[in-house]
């Protein structure tokens, strides 16, 4: 582990997300082991490592869609690990997700998908759900999209749209499964910028998936490296601390594209 | 990186052929060809005209039949002067040729192949075999898999168990109102388990009647007892074929519809979406499903008796000529409602059945688009099985009580 993990142990009211001793694993197949991270209130958190290495598994262990193996993972004071179904409810209202591909409601408008939620955990009448569900869209640059079905929509779009439902119960805490993947350059750009709007102004917490570099240097202040060979994380901490001052060859290969370290896939190119 | 200088080696090595092919457009030989030459311990590969993927060029399996036979050579190069067009053929012969210089111990010498090839079979051979990724094709012994079997069957069953008490305390929060779904989406649930399927099951219905009007018909004609056609069909199709007619056709229609509709909602993490929002997957698609099953069912099979007993009637008056009034009066005669009611309650349950393979089939679905077939083929199996099943067990209690 890199020295900057011994500097965030965080005074306690000031953390989130704590990961403590999570074992993740498919029947008796361990896929990752010992990690021990802190997702600090107000972070920009970035899961990143190779492809296959089990991020987007570790983002379903944090939004409750599997459990870990051992340890446990504890939002704020509750212990999201060991908490029975209806405490998990609750908390999960408190979360926003985007799924790598949107995940919207193929059988529902985009009004209907931002809205839903909010019929089902708010006392708003139909006419205020609409109006919020229009705002969510404009924010997200969907204005007068309401009407249409995922399906009829690009898929920069649908993914804009998906982020929108995410935000629909201003949640705590954003999860992001690879938002940048399938975007284009520019989109990519437009996206870490809302990531980073969405932080400043209604202070949520923000836990990306992702390896692209260029949007982990734009976005991130602290993140864990997971490593698929050694199956457990080898690096925590700022992404810019870590390219500055670590000193694993791994996390170095990762954080350059392979420039340091001499990757031989890199020097056919 | 690997796949782009791939790319770029391939069409760089494409020009070059073309301004070949411009050269020897007359001379070239129709197929690639290999010959051997040996000269002090070195076996010299030919390789010659267009080696084209697919235009039957030799195998890797002439190298080690010239190998075996006279005294094995120190090296193996290459003569690439005849060569006039290459593509991936060739690069498969090569990285063969060069297992079998390994796995013989000859020294390979590539000098003589272009650059590009020689490049192109380097990349191949650049990342080593995974140890272990081919191990899936492995043999399994029997009683492993037996083993294997068992367990996974029993724990098939006792997710089986654990749908059916989930989807129940779902149906006991519908209930007390409580449950959290759309009623837009139980609306459409109807339409499409009601309306939207009479016109097949008014199909099958009929004919069912007219098969068992001719069944009969053979038989009770002899005795001049036609007019008991209309009793076997009147009861037939209330009793029995009504509904399990229409339980089957439900469940090639609706609940293979369920299963694919379910694992795709899997597949794109629409049903992942659902829950992270702290929505139970369970009561906002499963129940409504289940619910327009349960109130379709008996009313599609009361609507199936009836057309049964027409589909017999058409049989009877056509036939045998009866009258209508006669063949009326006789079902009419013979009908109680102890028999419709008992049509109706298996309708019922055979719709329940119906729903739950069909959505239990779906929530099971793997991460492809292969599985939502699976999961589609595998609920129409379970449900007409458990339907089958039901009717059996139907029969029995019925006997046993003497409706």
């Amino acid at each position: 582990m890199t020295p900057d993990a011994t500097n965030q142990e965080p005074s306690t009211n000031d953390a989130q997300i704590i990961v403590r001793n999570v074992t993740m694993a498919y029947g008796s197949f361990v896929l990752m082991s010992g990690l021990n991270f802190v997702v600090r209130r107000g972070d920009i958190f970035i899961i990143m490592g190779g492809s296959g290495c089990g991020k987007s598994t570790l983002l379903r262990h944090l939004i409750g869609l599997k459990d870990p193996a051992t340890g446990e993972i504890i939002y704020g004071d509750v212990n999201f690990t060991k908490a029975g179904p209806e405490v998990r409810e609750r908390l999960l209202r408190r979360f926003g997700v985007l799924y790598q591909s949107g995940a919207l409601w193929s059988s529902m408008t985009l009004a209907e998908n931002v809205g839903l939620p909010l019929g089902e955990f708010t006392d708003l009448t139909p006419g205020q759900i609409r109006e919020v569900a229009a705002l969510k869209l404009s924010l997200v640059g969907l204005k007068g999209f309401e009407d249409f079905y995922p399906s009829e929509i690009s898929g920069g779009m649908q993914k804009r749209a998906g982020l929108a439902r995410a935000m629909a119960l201003d949640p705590e805490v954003l999860f992001f499964d690879e938002p940048s993947a399938g975007l284009d350059p520019i989109s990519s750009r437009l996206l870490d910028d809302l990531i980073l709007e969405l932080r400043d102004n209604l202070g949520a917490t923000i836990v990306v998936v992702t390896h692209e570099l260029a949007s982990i240097f734009t976005i991130a202040n602290n993140s864990v490296f997971l490593d698929a060979e050694s199956r457990t994380q080898i690096a925590s901490g700022d992404p810019h601390d870590m390219l500055a001052h670590s000193t694993d060859l791994r996390v170095r290969r990762f954080l350059t594209r392979g420039q340091e370290g001499g990757d031989s896939a890199g020097s056919h190119g | 990186m690997a796949m782009l200088a791939m790319m770029q080696l391939l069409r760089r090595r494409g020009r070059a052929n073309t301004e070949l092919m411009a050269v020897n457009s007359q001379a070239i030989a129709r197929q690639g060809t290999v010959s051997f030459r040996r000269a002090d311990g070195t076996l010299i590969v030919g390789l010659a005209g267009p080696w084209h993927l697919g235009k039957d060029v030799p195998s890797a399996s002439v190298l080690s039949k010239e190998l075996s036979s006279g005294t094995p050579p120190r090296r193996l190069s290459f003569d690439t002067a005849q060569l006039t067009h290459w593509d991936s053929g060739l690069i498969s012969f090569l990285t063969q040729a060069s297992e079998i210089c390994r796995t013989r111990g000859i020294a390979e010498d590539r000098e003589g192949l272009p650059h590009g090839l020689r490049r192109l079979v380097e990349l191949a051979e650049a990342v080593p075999e995974k140890k272990g990724a081919r191990s899936a094709g492995l043999k399994v012994s029997f009683l492993a898999r037996v083993g294997n079997a068992s367990i996974s069957s029993g724990l098939a069953i006792s997710e089986f168990l654990g749908f059916v008490g989930e989807l129940t305390v779902a149906l006991g929060k519908f209930v007390r109102g409580k449950a959290r779904y759309r009623k837009i989406d139980l609306m459409e649930a109807i339409e499409q388990c009601g309306a939207d399927a009479v016109g097949i099951v008014s199909l099958i219905a009929f004919l069912v009647g007219v098969i068992l009007a001719f069944m009969g018909a053979v038989q009770l004609s002899q005795f001049g007892a036609s007019i008991y056609v209309a009793d076997l069909v009147g009861i037939g199709m209330v009793r029995d074929m009504g509904a399990m007619m229409t339980a089957i056709i439900m469940s090639g229609r609706t609940g293979a519809a369920f299963a694919a509709k379910l694992g795709t909602m899997k597949v794109t993490q629409e049903i992942d979406a659902l829950t992270t929002m702290g929505i139970s997957p369970l009561e906002f698609l499963v129940l409504p499903r289940t619910l327009a099953l349960i109130l379709m069912m008996p009313l599609l099979c009361v609507f199936a008796d009836l057309v049964g007993i027409l589909g017999g009637m058409f049989v009877g008056v056509g036939m045998l000529d009866l009258s209508v009034t006669n063949y009326v009066r006789e079902t009419i005669s013979t009908l109680t409602l102890v028999n419709l009611f008992g049509g109706m309650i298996k309708a019922t349950v055979y719709g329940a059945l119906i729903a739950i393979a069909g959505c239990l089939r779906g929530f099971q679905c793997g991460n492809s688009s292969s599985a939502v077939g699976d999961a589609a083929t595998r609920a129409v199996v379970m449900s007409i099985v458990m339907v089958v099943v039901a009717c059996g067990v139907f029969a029995v209690v019925f006997n046993f009580l003497g409706i």
